[in-house]
């Protein structure tokens, strides 16, 4: 919502600075965005003459002028403009004078050969329009030597407030001032609510015809006035109006758009001689086609409110008037609407035609029901005292609706939500100076909003209103009363678990990355994921389509994007969430991560250390199996799987699972084809861990770690190798080995895998460094002995190897 | 006595001359051995008379020390040369640099580590930290919190929907995290402290909105607590949170459905600069919403207005971050840019704590 300073001072009194006006509206909930007051930069532009223009020597298309600035000195400019010519009366910039929509400084120049001394400026020069067609033209008793933007009216401020979608009344200027009022600046002056006497009826009707559907316009006066002289509205109008952004048309439009911005009030003017017959209210019929004012067509249905007469539709109600029934300087009898439509329809129409117009932007917002006639008597003063004419009588259709409403208000509500300390006399007056009717006394009293405070519906909105104006810097700051006792543990399970596996990960040398919530249907698809109730209806690009179902494309794509700028050694991960299905239980917590080109956990790229090699499913495995561990799960007791998601290689890859059936993780290198698919460079290892899935730990009843089990007597170690088939997973053979004597042995580690040489092509010899740990007494030969045989005969028996000889 | 003497000087000498351990082994053989020189002739003494022994003893006696002493000398002397060459032997050129350990490369993302800071300061307060599904009903992201059905209020929201389904509902990605506040209310008795930290979803995207960001809210809900309970809150919030001593703070009356009354909130800052100072200068900087729960959302929650009351708040995690952290661009913290991720980042091991300091 724009307006300048002296538009406000229409109707507010006041002596208050510009500088308290505009905090003072920020200060009671009208924000201003912007102040601009163009005269400022435009203040040494003057107006000037033309007296004399002649052809250039040397260039066609220029000319040199001799301007009178009042100086009583003749200036020389050279000049390109085409409307450029003797007796123009115009804007001038002399050397020095910074020109804003060149963004130069003038000097003296010397143009072909001809020296200039300055410049007339074109509208876009002034940065004042768009205009660049020429320079600009101004009447001919226009003041010479004057300040052209003071001439001009520039020298108004343009005040800009981002208005609330609660404040209806504030979009028209006299809202505002009663506003600012109520919080003391200055003294709202009453507008004049006169009434104009028609001399003849109406000709034209005006019914409201819905049937049994909702209304969507309530009430609708109109009234028509006869023999107006139209033609350009006077210059302070028109001031005004561009100053706010707006373009003058003819003098009934532009008085339509002053009462919309000065009151709040938008209305409608239909050249009354294009109009056939009476005019019908009515919701739209599948196919009605109008060409709206704004050059556009549209193509109604029933849902949007019309306005139509025996020919045609002729408005879209409350929103976007016709171009066939619209006033132009030809016009000269006008028929004048002020109606009142259904703020939910304009708000529908609005959005489903795409059409953003003032009037809407006021209709859908709640326009004062009880103007609707005074705003209809006004501007018809208004057409009167400009254009002439003779008014109808007004017609009604519909009934204004009734806005009176009691609310009970206790005044005790004001400290009790806001701590504001104040007293009945200073609510009183703010709620009053508002526009609101109090009736009653004691400590509970009735409160009638106004008709044009749609947004007031409870006690709670009239201690807003009261705390708005008496100022939100009184209310005191006050502690919020602290806990009796120590703080305890704040967060859930699942928020540790992520901030655990987050911090693991990236002390694992991984960087963490936060990607989009959706991705391409493609991807999503390929990660097991595409289903339509997880499509958006209207995505922003369709490479952001669906949501998630993995937290790998996106992490895949990013790895990618690095690569891409020149850094393929990318260890990526991100905590997130991932979308199985639309309900909130079907939204999990997931910790994945990626690893490419060589980006291991001993670092990356060459180094006189040791070269880092290429990823691989040990990487990811390992990553997988850290975050588990950070979040508590059992590791040791973790089984691995084959059943990796098929995006992975299928011979590199595993799940870990707690019991066959609870899947904690999944770890591999990414599947070629995928990476052929998604256009990605490889070699990619990648894991998921899945948060939720760890059962939530029990509740323990101490928090002791037990006694420490050390013995004193010295361990022993045993190497054992055996030869075993290709096929033979290296974990049934440590299982055997381990579970062979279980108290005895406290360790297995393997330590060599071997093939070539001394074992059979299709067989591996795998050694492993068995730990004995004596309990009781020192083991003796024949111990060790004894134990050597179960570990070989329970590996042979799981394995089907042999110890090597 | 000569003839000792003259043994004497040629053991000493051997012994000094002796360059390597094993030479001086020899000689030590040689000469203390069992066939040694000394003690060979130490083996006549039995044969001689007393006076002879007398004085030959001691004079016998007194070599075979010094020769000792001269051979335990000299190897000390050997055993240090033998030491010092072999460190020498054994320097590296300690200058090489090392891999960077992976808990000095790795890196929290600023997100994650201003929520954990969010955690710090309000858990100090009594906050819980609640969440909520990314995926809401239209009742719980919007009619429950005071969004009459058609109202422009829900236009400014830019909202993703998902298709309408058979029964004729339709879900949406949530606007802002303010549907947690009803999930909590519905759920939990009062009093209710809770902070709700998460991402939040519009269509929207330039430089300063993307699709996808965070916020975080905050809701308390009791029996007594006002506006300025909500004023000290955001208060202390601001001062914890931007690390200063002091801040001034402008509360500005505005407009949320779910709130009334509700006031949006600037910071003072300095912008005269590239960046922009947070707690200097004389600039404004709108950083929040906020406001009293309004009644119906009380009431949408099953609690009674006249004895529930209370406040919430909302503000963009990533912005308040790029506040802080001097971050440019929102865009950047989606795209996973190693780079800036490494700069702009946090290390594995700092966690912050009001204890030791948010950010050091």
């Amino acid at each position: 919502m724009k307006f300048t300073l002296s538009w406000l001072k229409d109707h507010l009194e006041t002596e208050a600075s510009l500088d308290e006006i505009v905090e003072k509206l920020t200060m009671i909930g009208l924000e201003v965005e912007e102040v601009t007051n163009r005269a400022g930069r435009l203040k040494p532009f003057t107006i000037a003459k033309v007296v004399d223009a002649e052809q250039h020597p040397n260039a066609d298309r220029l000319k040199v002028l001799k301007v009178d600035n009042g100086s009583g000195e003749l200036l020389q400019i050279v000049c390109g403009a085409p409307n450029a010519r003797k007796g123009l009366v115009g804007v001038l910039g002399r050397p020095g004078d910074y020109v804003p929509g060149l963004d130069f400084t003038l000097a003296v120049g010397k143009i072909r050969d001809v020296e200039s001394f300055g410049m007339m400026c074109s509208e876009r020069e002034l940065e004042l329009s768009e205009e660049h067609d020429g320079i600009i033209d101004l009447p001919e008793d226009a003041p010479v030597g004057v300040s052209y933007a003071q001439w001009a009216g520039l020298d108004d401020p343009i005040i800009e407030i981002g208005l609330t979608p609660n404040r209806p009344d504030c979009t028209g200027v006299y809202g505002i001032a009663r506003d600012l009022a109520a919080a003391g600046i200055g003294k709202l002056k009453e507008r004049p609510l006169k009434q104009v006497r028609g001399t003849f009826p109406c000709p034209t009707n005006v019914n409201l015809e819905f049937g049994d559907t909702p209304a969507l316009c309530k009430a609708f006066g109109l009234r028509l006035v006869k023999g107006v002289k139209n033609g350009p509205s006077p210059k302070w109008m028109q001031d005004r109006l561009v100053a706010i952004g707006l373009r003058p048309i003819n003098t009934l439009v532009d008085i339509t758009n002053y009462m919309t911005f000065d009151q709040g009030r938008p209305l409608h003017v239909f050249d009354a001689d294009k109009v056939h017959g009476d005019l019908v209210v009515r919701r739209g019929k599948d196919g009605e086609t109008i060409d709206g004012l704004n050059g556009k067509s549209y193509t109604v249905d029933d849902s949007v409110c019309v306005i139509a007469d025996d020919n045609a539709v002729e408005s879209l109600g409350g929103i976007l008037g016709g171009e066939i029934s619209g006033c132009t300087e030809e016009t000269t009898n006008v028929l004048i609407e002020s109606a009142l439509w259904d703020e939910n329809g304009i708000a529908a129409t609005g959005r489903k035609l795409g059409v953003n117009t003032d009037a809407r932007y006021r209709f859908e917002r709640g326009v004062d029901p009880d103007y609707m006639l005074p705003g209809l008597e006004a501007a018809t003063q208004m057409v009167l005292d400009l254009c002439g004419g003779e008014p109808s009588d007004v017609v009604q259709a519909g009934e204004v609706p009734e806005t009176n409403r009691i609310i009970d208000f206790p005044y005790a509500e004001v400290k009790r939500l806001s701590g504001i300390d104040t007293v009945v006399p200073e609510m009183n007056l703010t709620l009053k100076s508002l526009g609101f009717w109090i009736s009653g006394t004691g400590d509970v009293v009735k409160v009638a909003p106004p008709s044009w405070r749609p947004d007031i519906e409870g006690k709670a909105d009239l201690v807003e209103e009261i705390v708005r104006i008496l100022g939100l810097d009184r209310v005191p700051s006050t502690p919020l009363p602290r806990s009796d006792t120590v703080t305890t543990r704040v967060l859930t399970t699942g928020q540790i678990r992520r901030s655990k596996a987050r911090r693991s990960l990236a002390s694992r040398g991984m960087n963490e990355a936060v990607t989009w919530s959706f991705i391409s249907h493609d991807q999503a698809v390929t990660f097991d994921g595409g289903a339509d109730a997880l499509v958006l209806a209207n995505p922003i690009s369709s490479d952001m389509s669906d949501m998630r179902p993995s937290l790998l494309p996106g992490l895949l794509t990013a790895g990618q994007r690095n690569a891409d700028r020149g850094f393929p050694d990318a260890a990526l991960f991100e905590v997130g969430q991932i979308f199985t299905g639309d309900q909130p239980d079907d939204q999990k917590m997931v910790a994945a991560g990626i690893r490419r080109g060589t980006a291991s956990h001993a670092g990356s790229g060459r180094h006189w250390s040791g070269t880092s090699d290429a990823v691989d499913v040990f990487d990811a495995k390992a990553d997988a199996e850290a975050a588990l561990s950070a979040i508590g799960a059992p590791v040791e007791k973790l089984q691995v799987y084959r059943d990796a998601p098929d995006y992975f290689h299928p011979g590199r890859s595993g799940t870990l699972k707690l019991g066959p059936k609870n899947t904690l993780a999944v770890f591999g290198e990414i599947h070629p084809r995928i990476l052929k698919d998604l256009d990605l460079d490889g070699p990619v290892v990648a894991f998921e861990v899945y948060l939720d899935a760890l059962p939530q730990p029990k509740n323990k009843a101490t928090r002791s770690k037990g006694k420490l089990q050390a013995s004193d007597l010295m361990p022993v170690r045993r190497d054992f190798a055996f030869v075993v088939d290709d096929g033979v997973e290296a974990e049934k053979l440590l299982k055997a080995a381990r579970g062979a004597d279980k108290t005895l042995i406290s360790d297995v580690t393997l330590f060599d895998i071997y093939k070539g040489k001394g074992v059979d092509e299709n067989q591996k010899s795998l050694a492993i460094d068995v730990l004995l740990q004596p309990v009781k007494k020192t083991l003796t030969d024949e111990d060790i002995e004894a134990v050597s045989k179960k570990i070989v005969a329970s590996v042979e028996k799981a394995t089907g190897g042999t110890l090597r000889g | 006595m000569s003839q000792l003497d003259t043994l004497k000087s040629e053991l000493l000498a051997a012994i000094s001359s002796a360059e390597t351990e094993a030479a001086l082994e020899d000689i030590r053989v040689s000469a203390l051995g069992k066939k040694g020189c000394i003690s060979e002739q130490m083996k006549t003494l039995g044969k001689m008379s007393p006076e002879e022994r007398k004085t030959m003893g001691p004079a016998l006696n007194a070599l075979k020390t010094d020769i000792a002493d001269a051979i335990a000398a000299r190897k000390t002397v050997l055993e240090e040369a033998a030491l010092e060459a072999r460190l020498q032997s054994e320097t590296v050129d300690v200058t090489l640099p090392l891999r960077a350990s992976p808990a000095d490369t790795g890196r929290i993302h600023p997100v994650s580590q201003v929520v954990d800071e969010l955690t710090a300061i309000f858990a100090d307060m009594g906050f819980a930290v609640a969440e909520g599904p990314d995926i809401e009903t239209d009742e719980l992201n919007f009619t429950a919190l005071n969004f009459p059905e058609g109202h422009p209020a829900r236009e400014m929201h830019d909202t993703f929907f998902f298709n309408e389904k058979e029964d004729g509902e339709r879900l949406l990605l949530r606007t802002h995290t303010s549907p947690v506040q009803i999930r909590t209310m519905r759920t939990q008795e009062p009093p209710i402290r809770v902070i709700i930290p998460g991402r939040t979803y519009r269509c929207d995207s330039d430089q300063t909105h993307t699709p996808v960001f965070h916020q975080v809210e905050g809701l308390v809900i009791d029996k007594g607590s006002h506006f300025g309970h909500l004023k000290w809150v955001l208060e202390e919030f601001c001062k914890s949170f931007f690390e200063v001593d002091d801040i001034k703070m402008r509360f500005r009356p505005s407009f949320f459905p779910f709130t009334e009354p509700s006031m949006e909130v600037d910071i003072q800052c300095d912008r005269s600069g590239d960046e922009v100072k947070i707690g200097e200068g004389s600039d404004w900087l709108e950083i929040l919403g906020c406001g009293m729960v309004h009644p119906n959302v009380i009431r949408n929650c099953g609690l009674d207005p006249d004895e529930y009351q209370g406040f919430a708040w909302g503000m963009g995690i990533d912005r308040i971050a790029m506040l802080k952290y001097g971050m440019p661009d929102l865009r950047d913290f989606f795209d996973a840019d190693i780079r800036w991720v490494q700069h702009y980042g946090f290390r594995p091991l700092d966690l912050p704590t009001l204890f030791g300091g948010l950010s050091n």
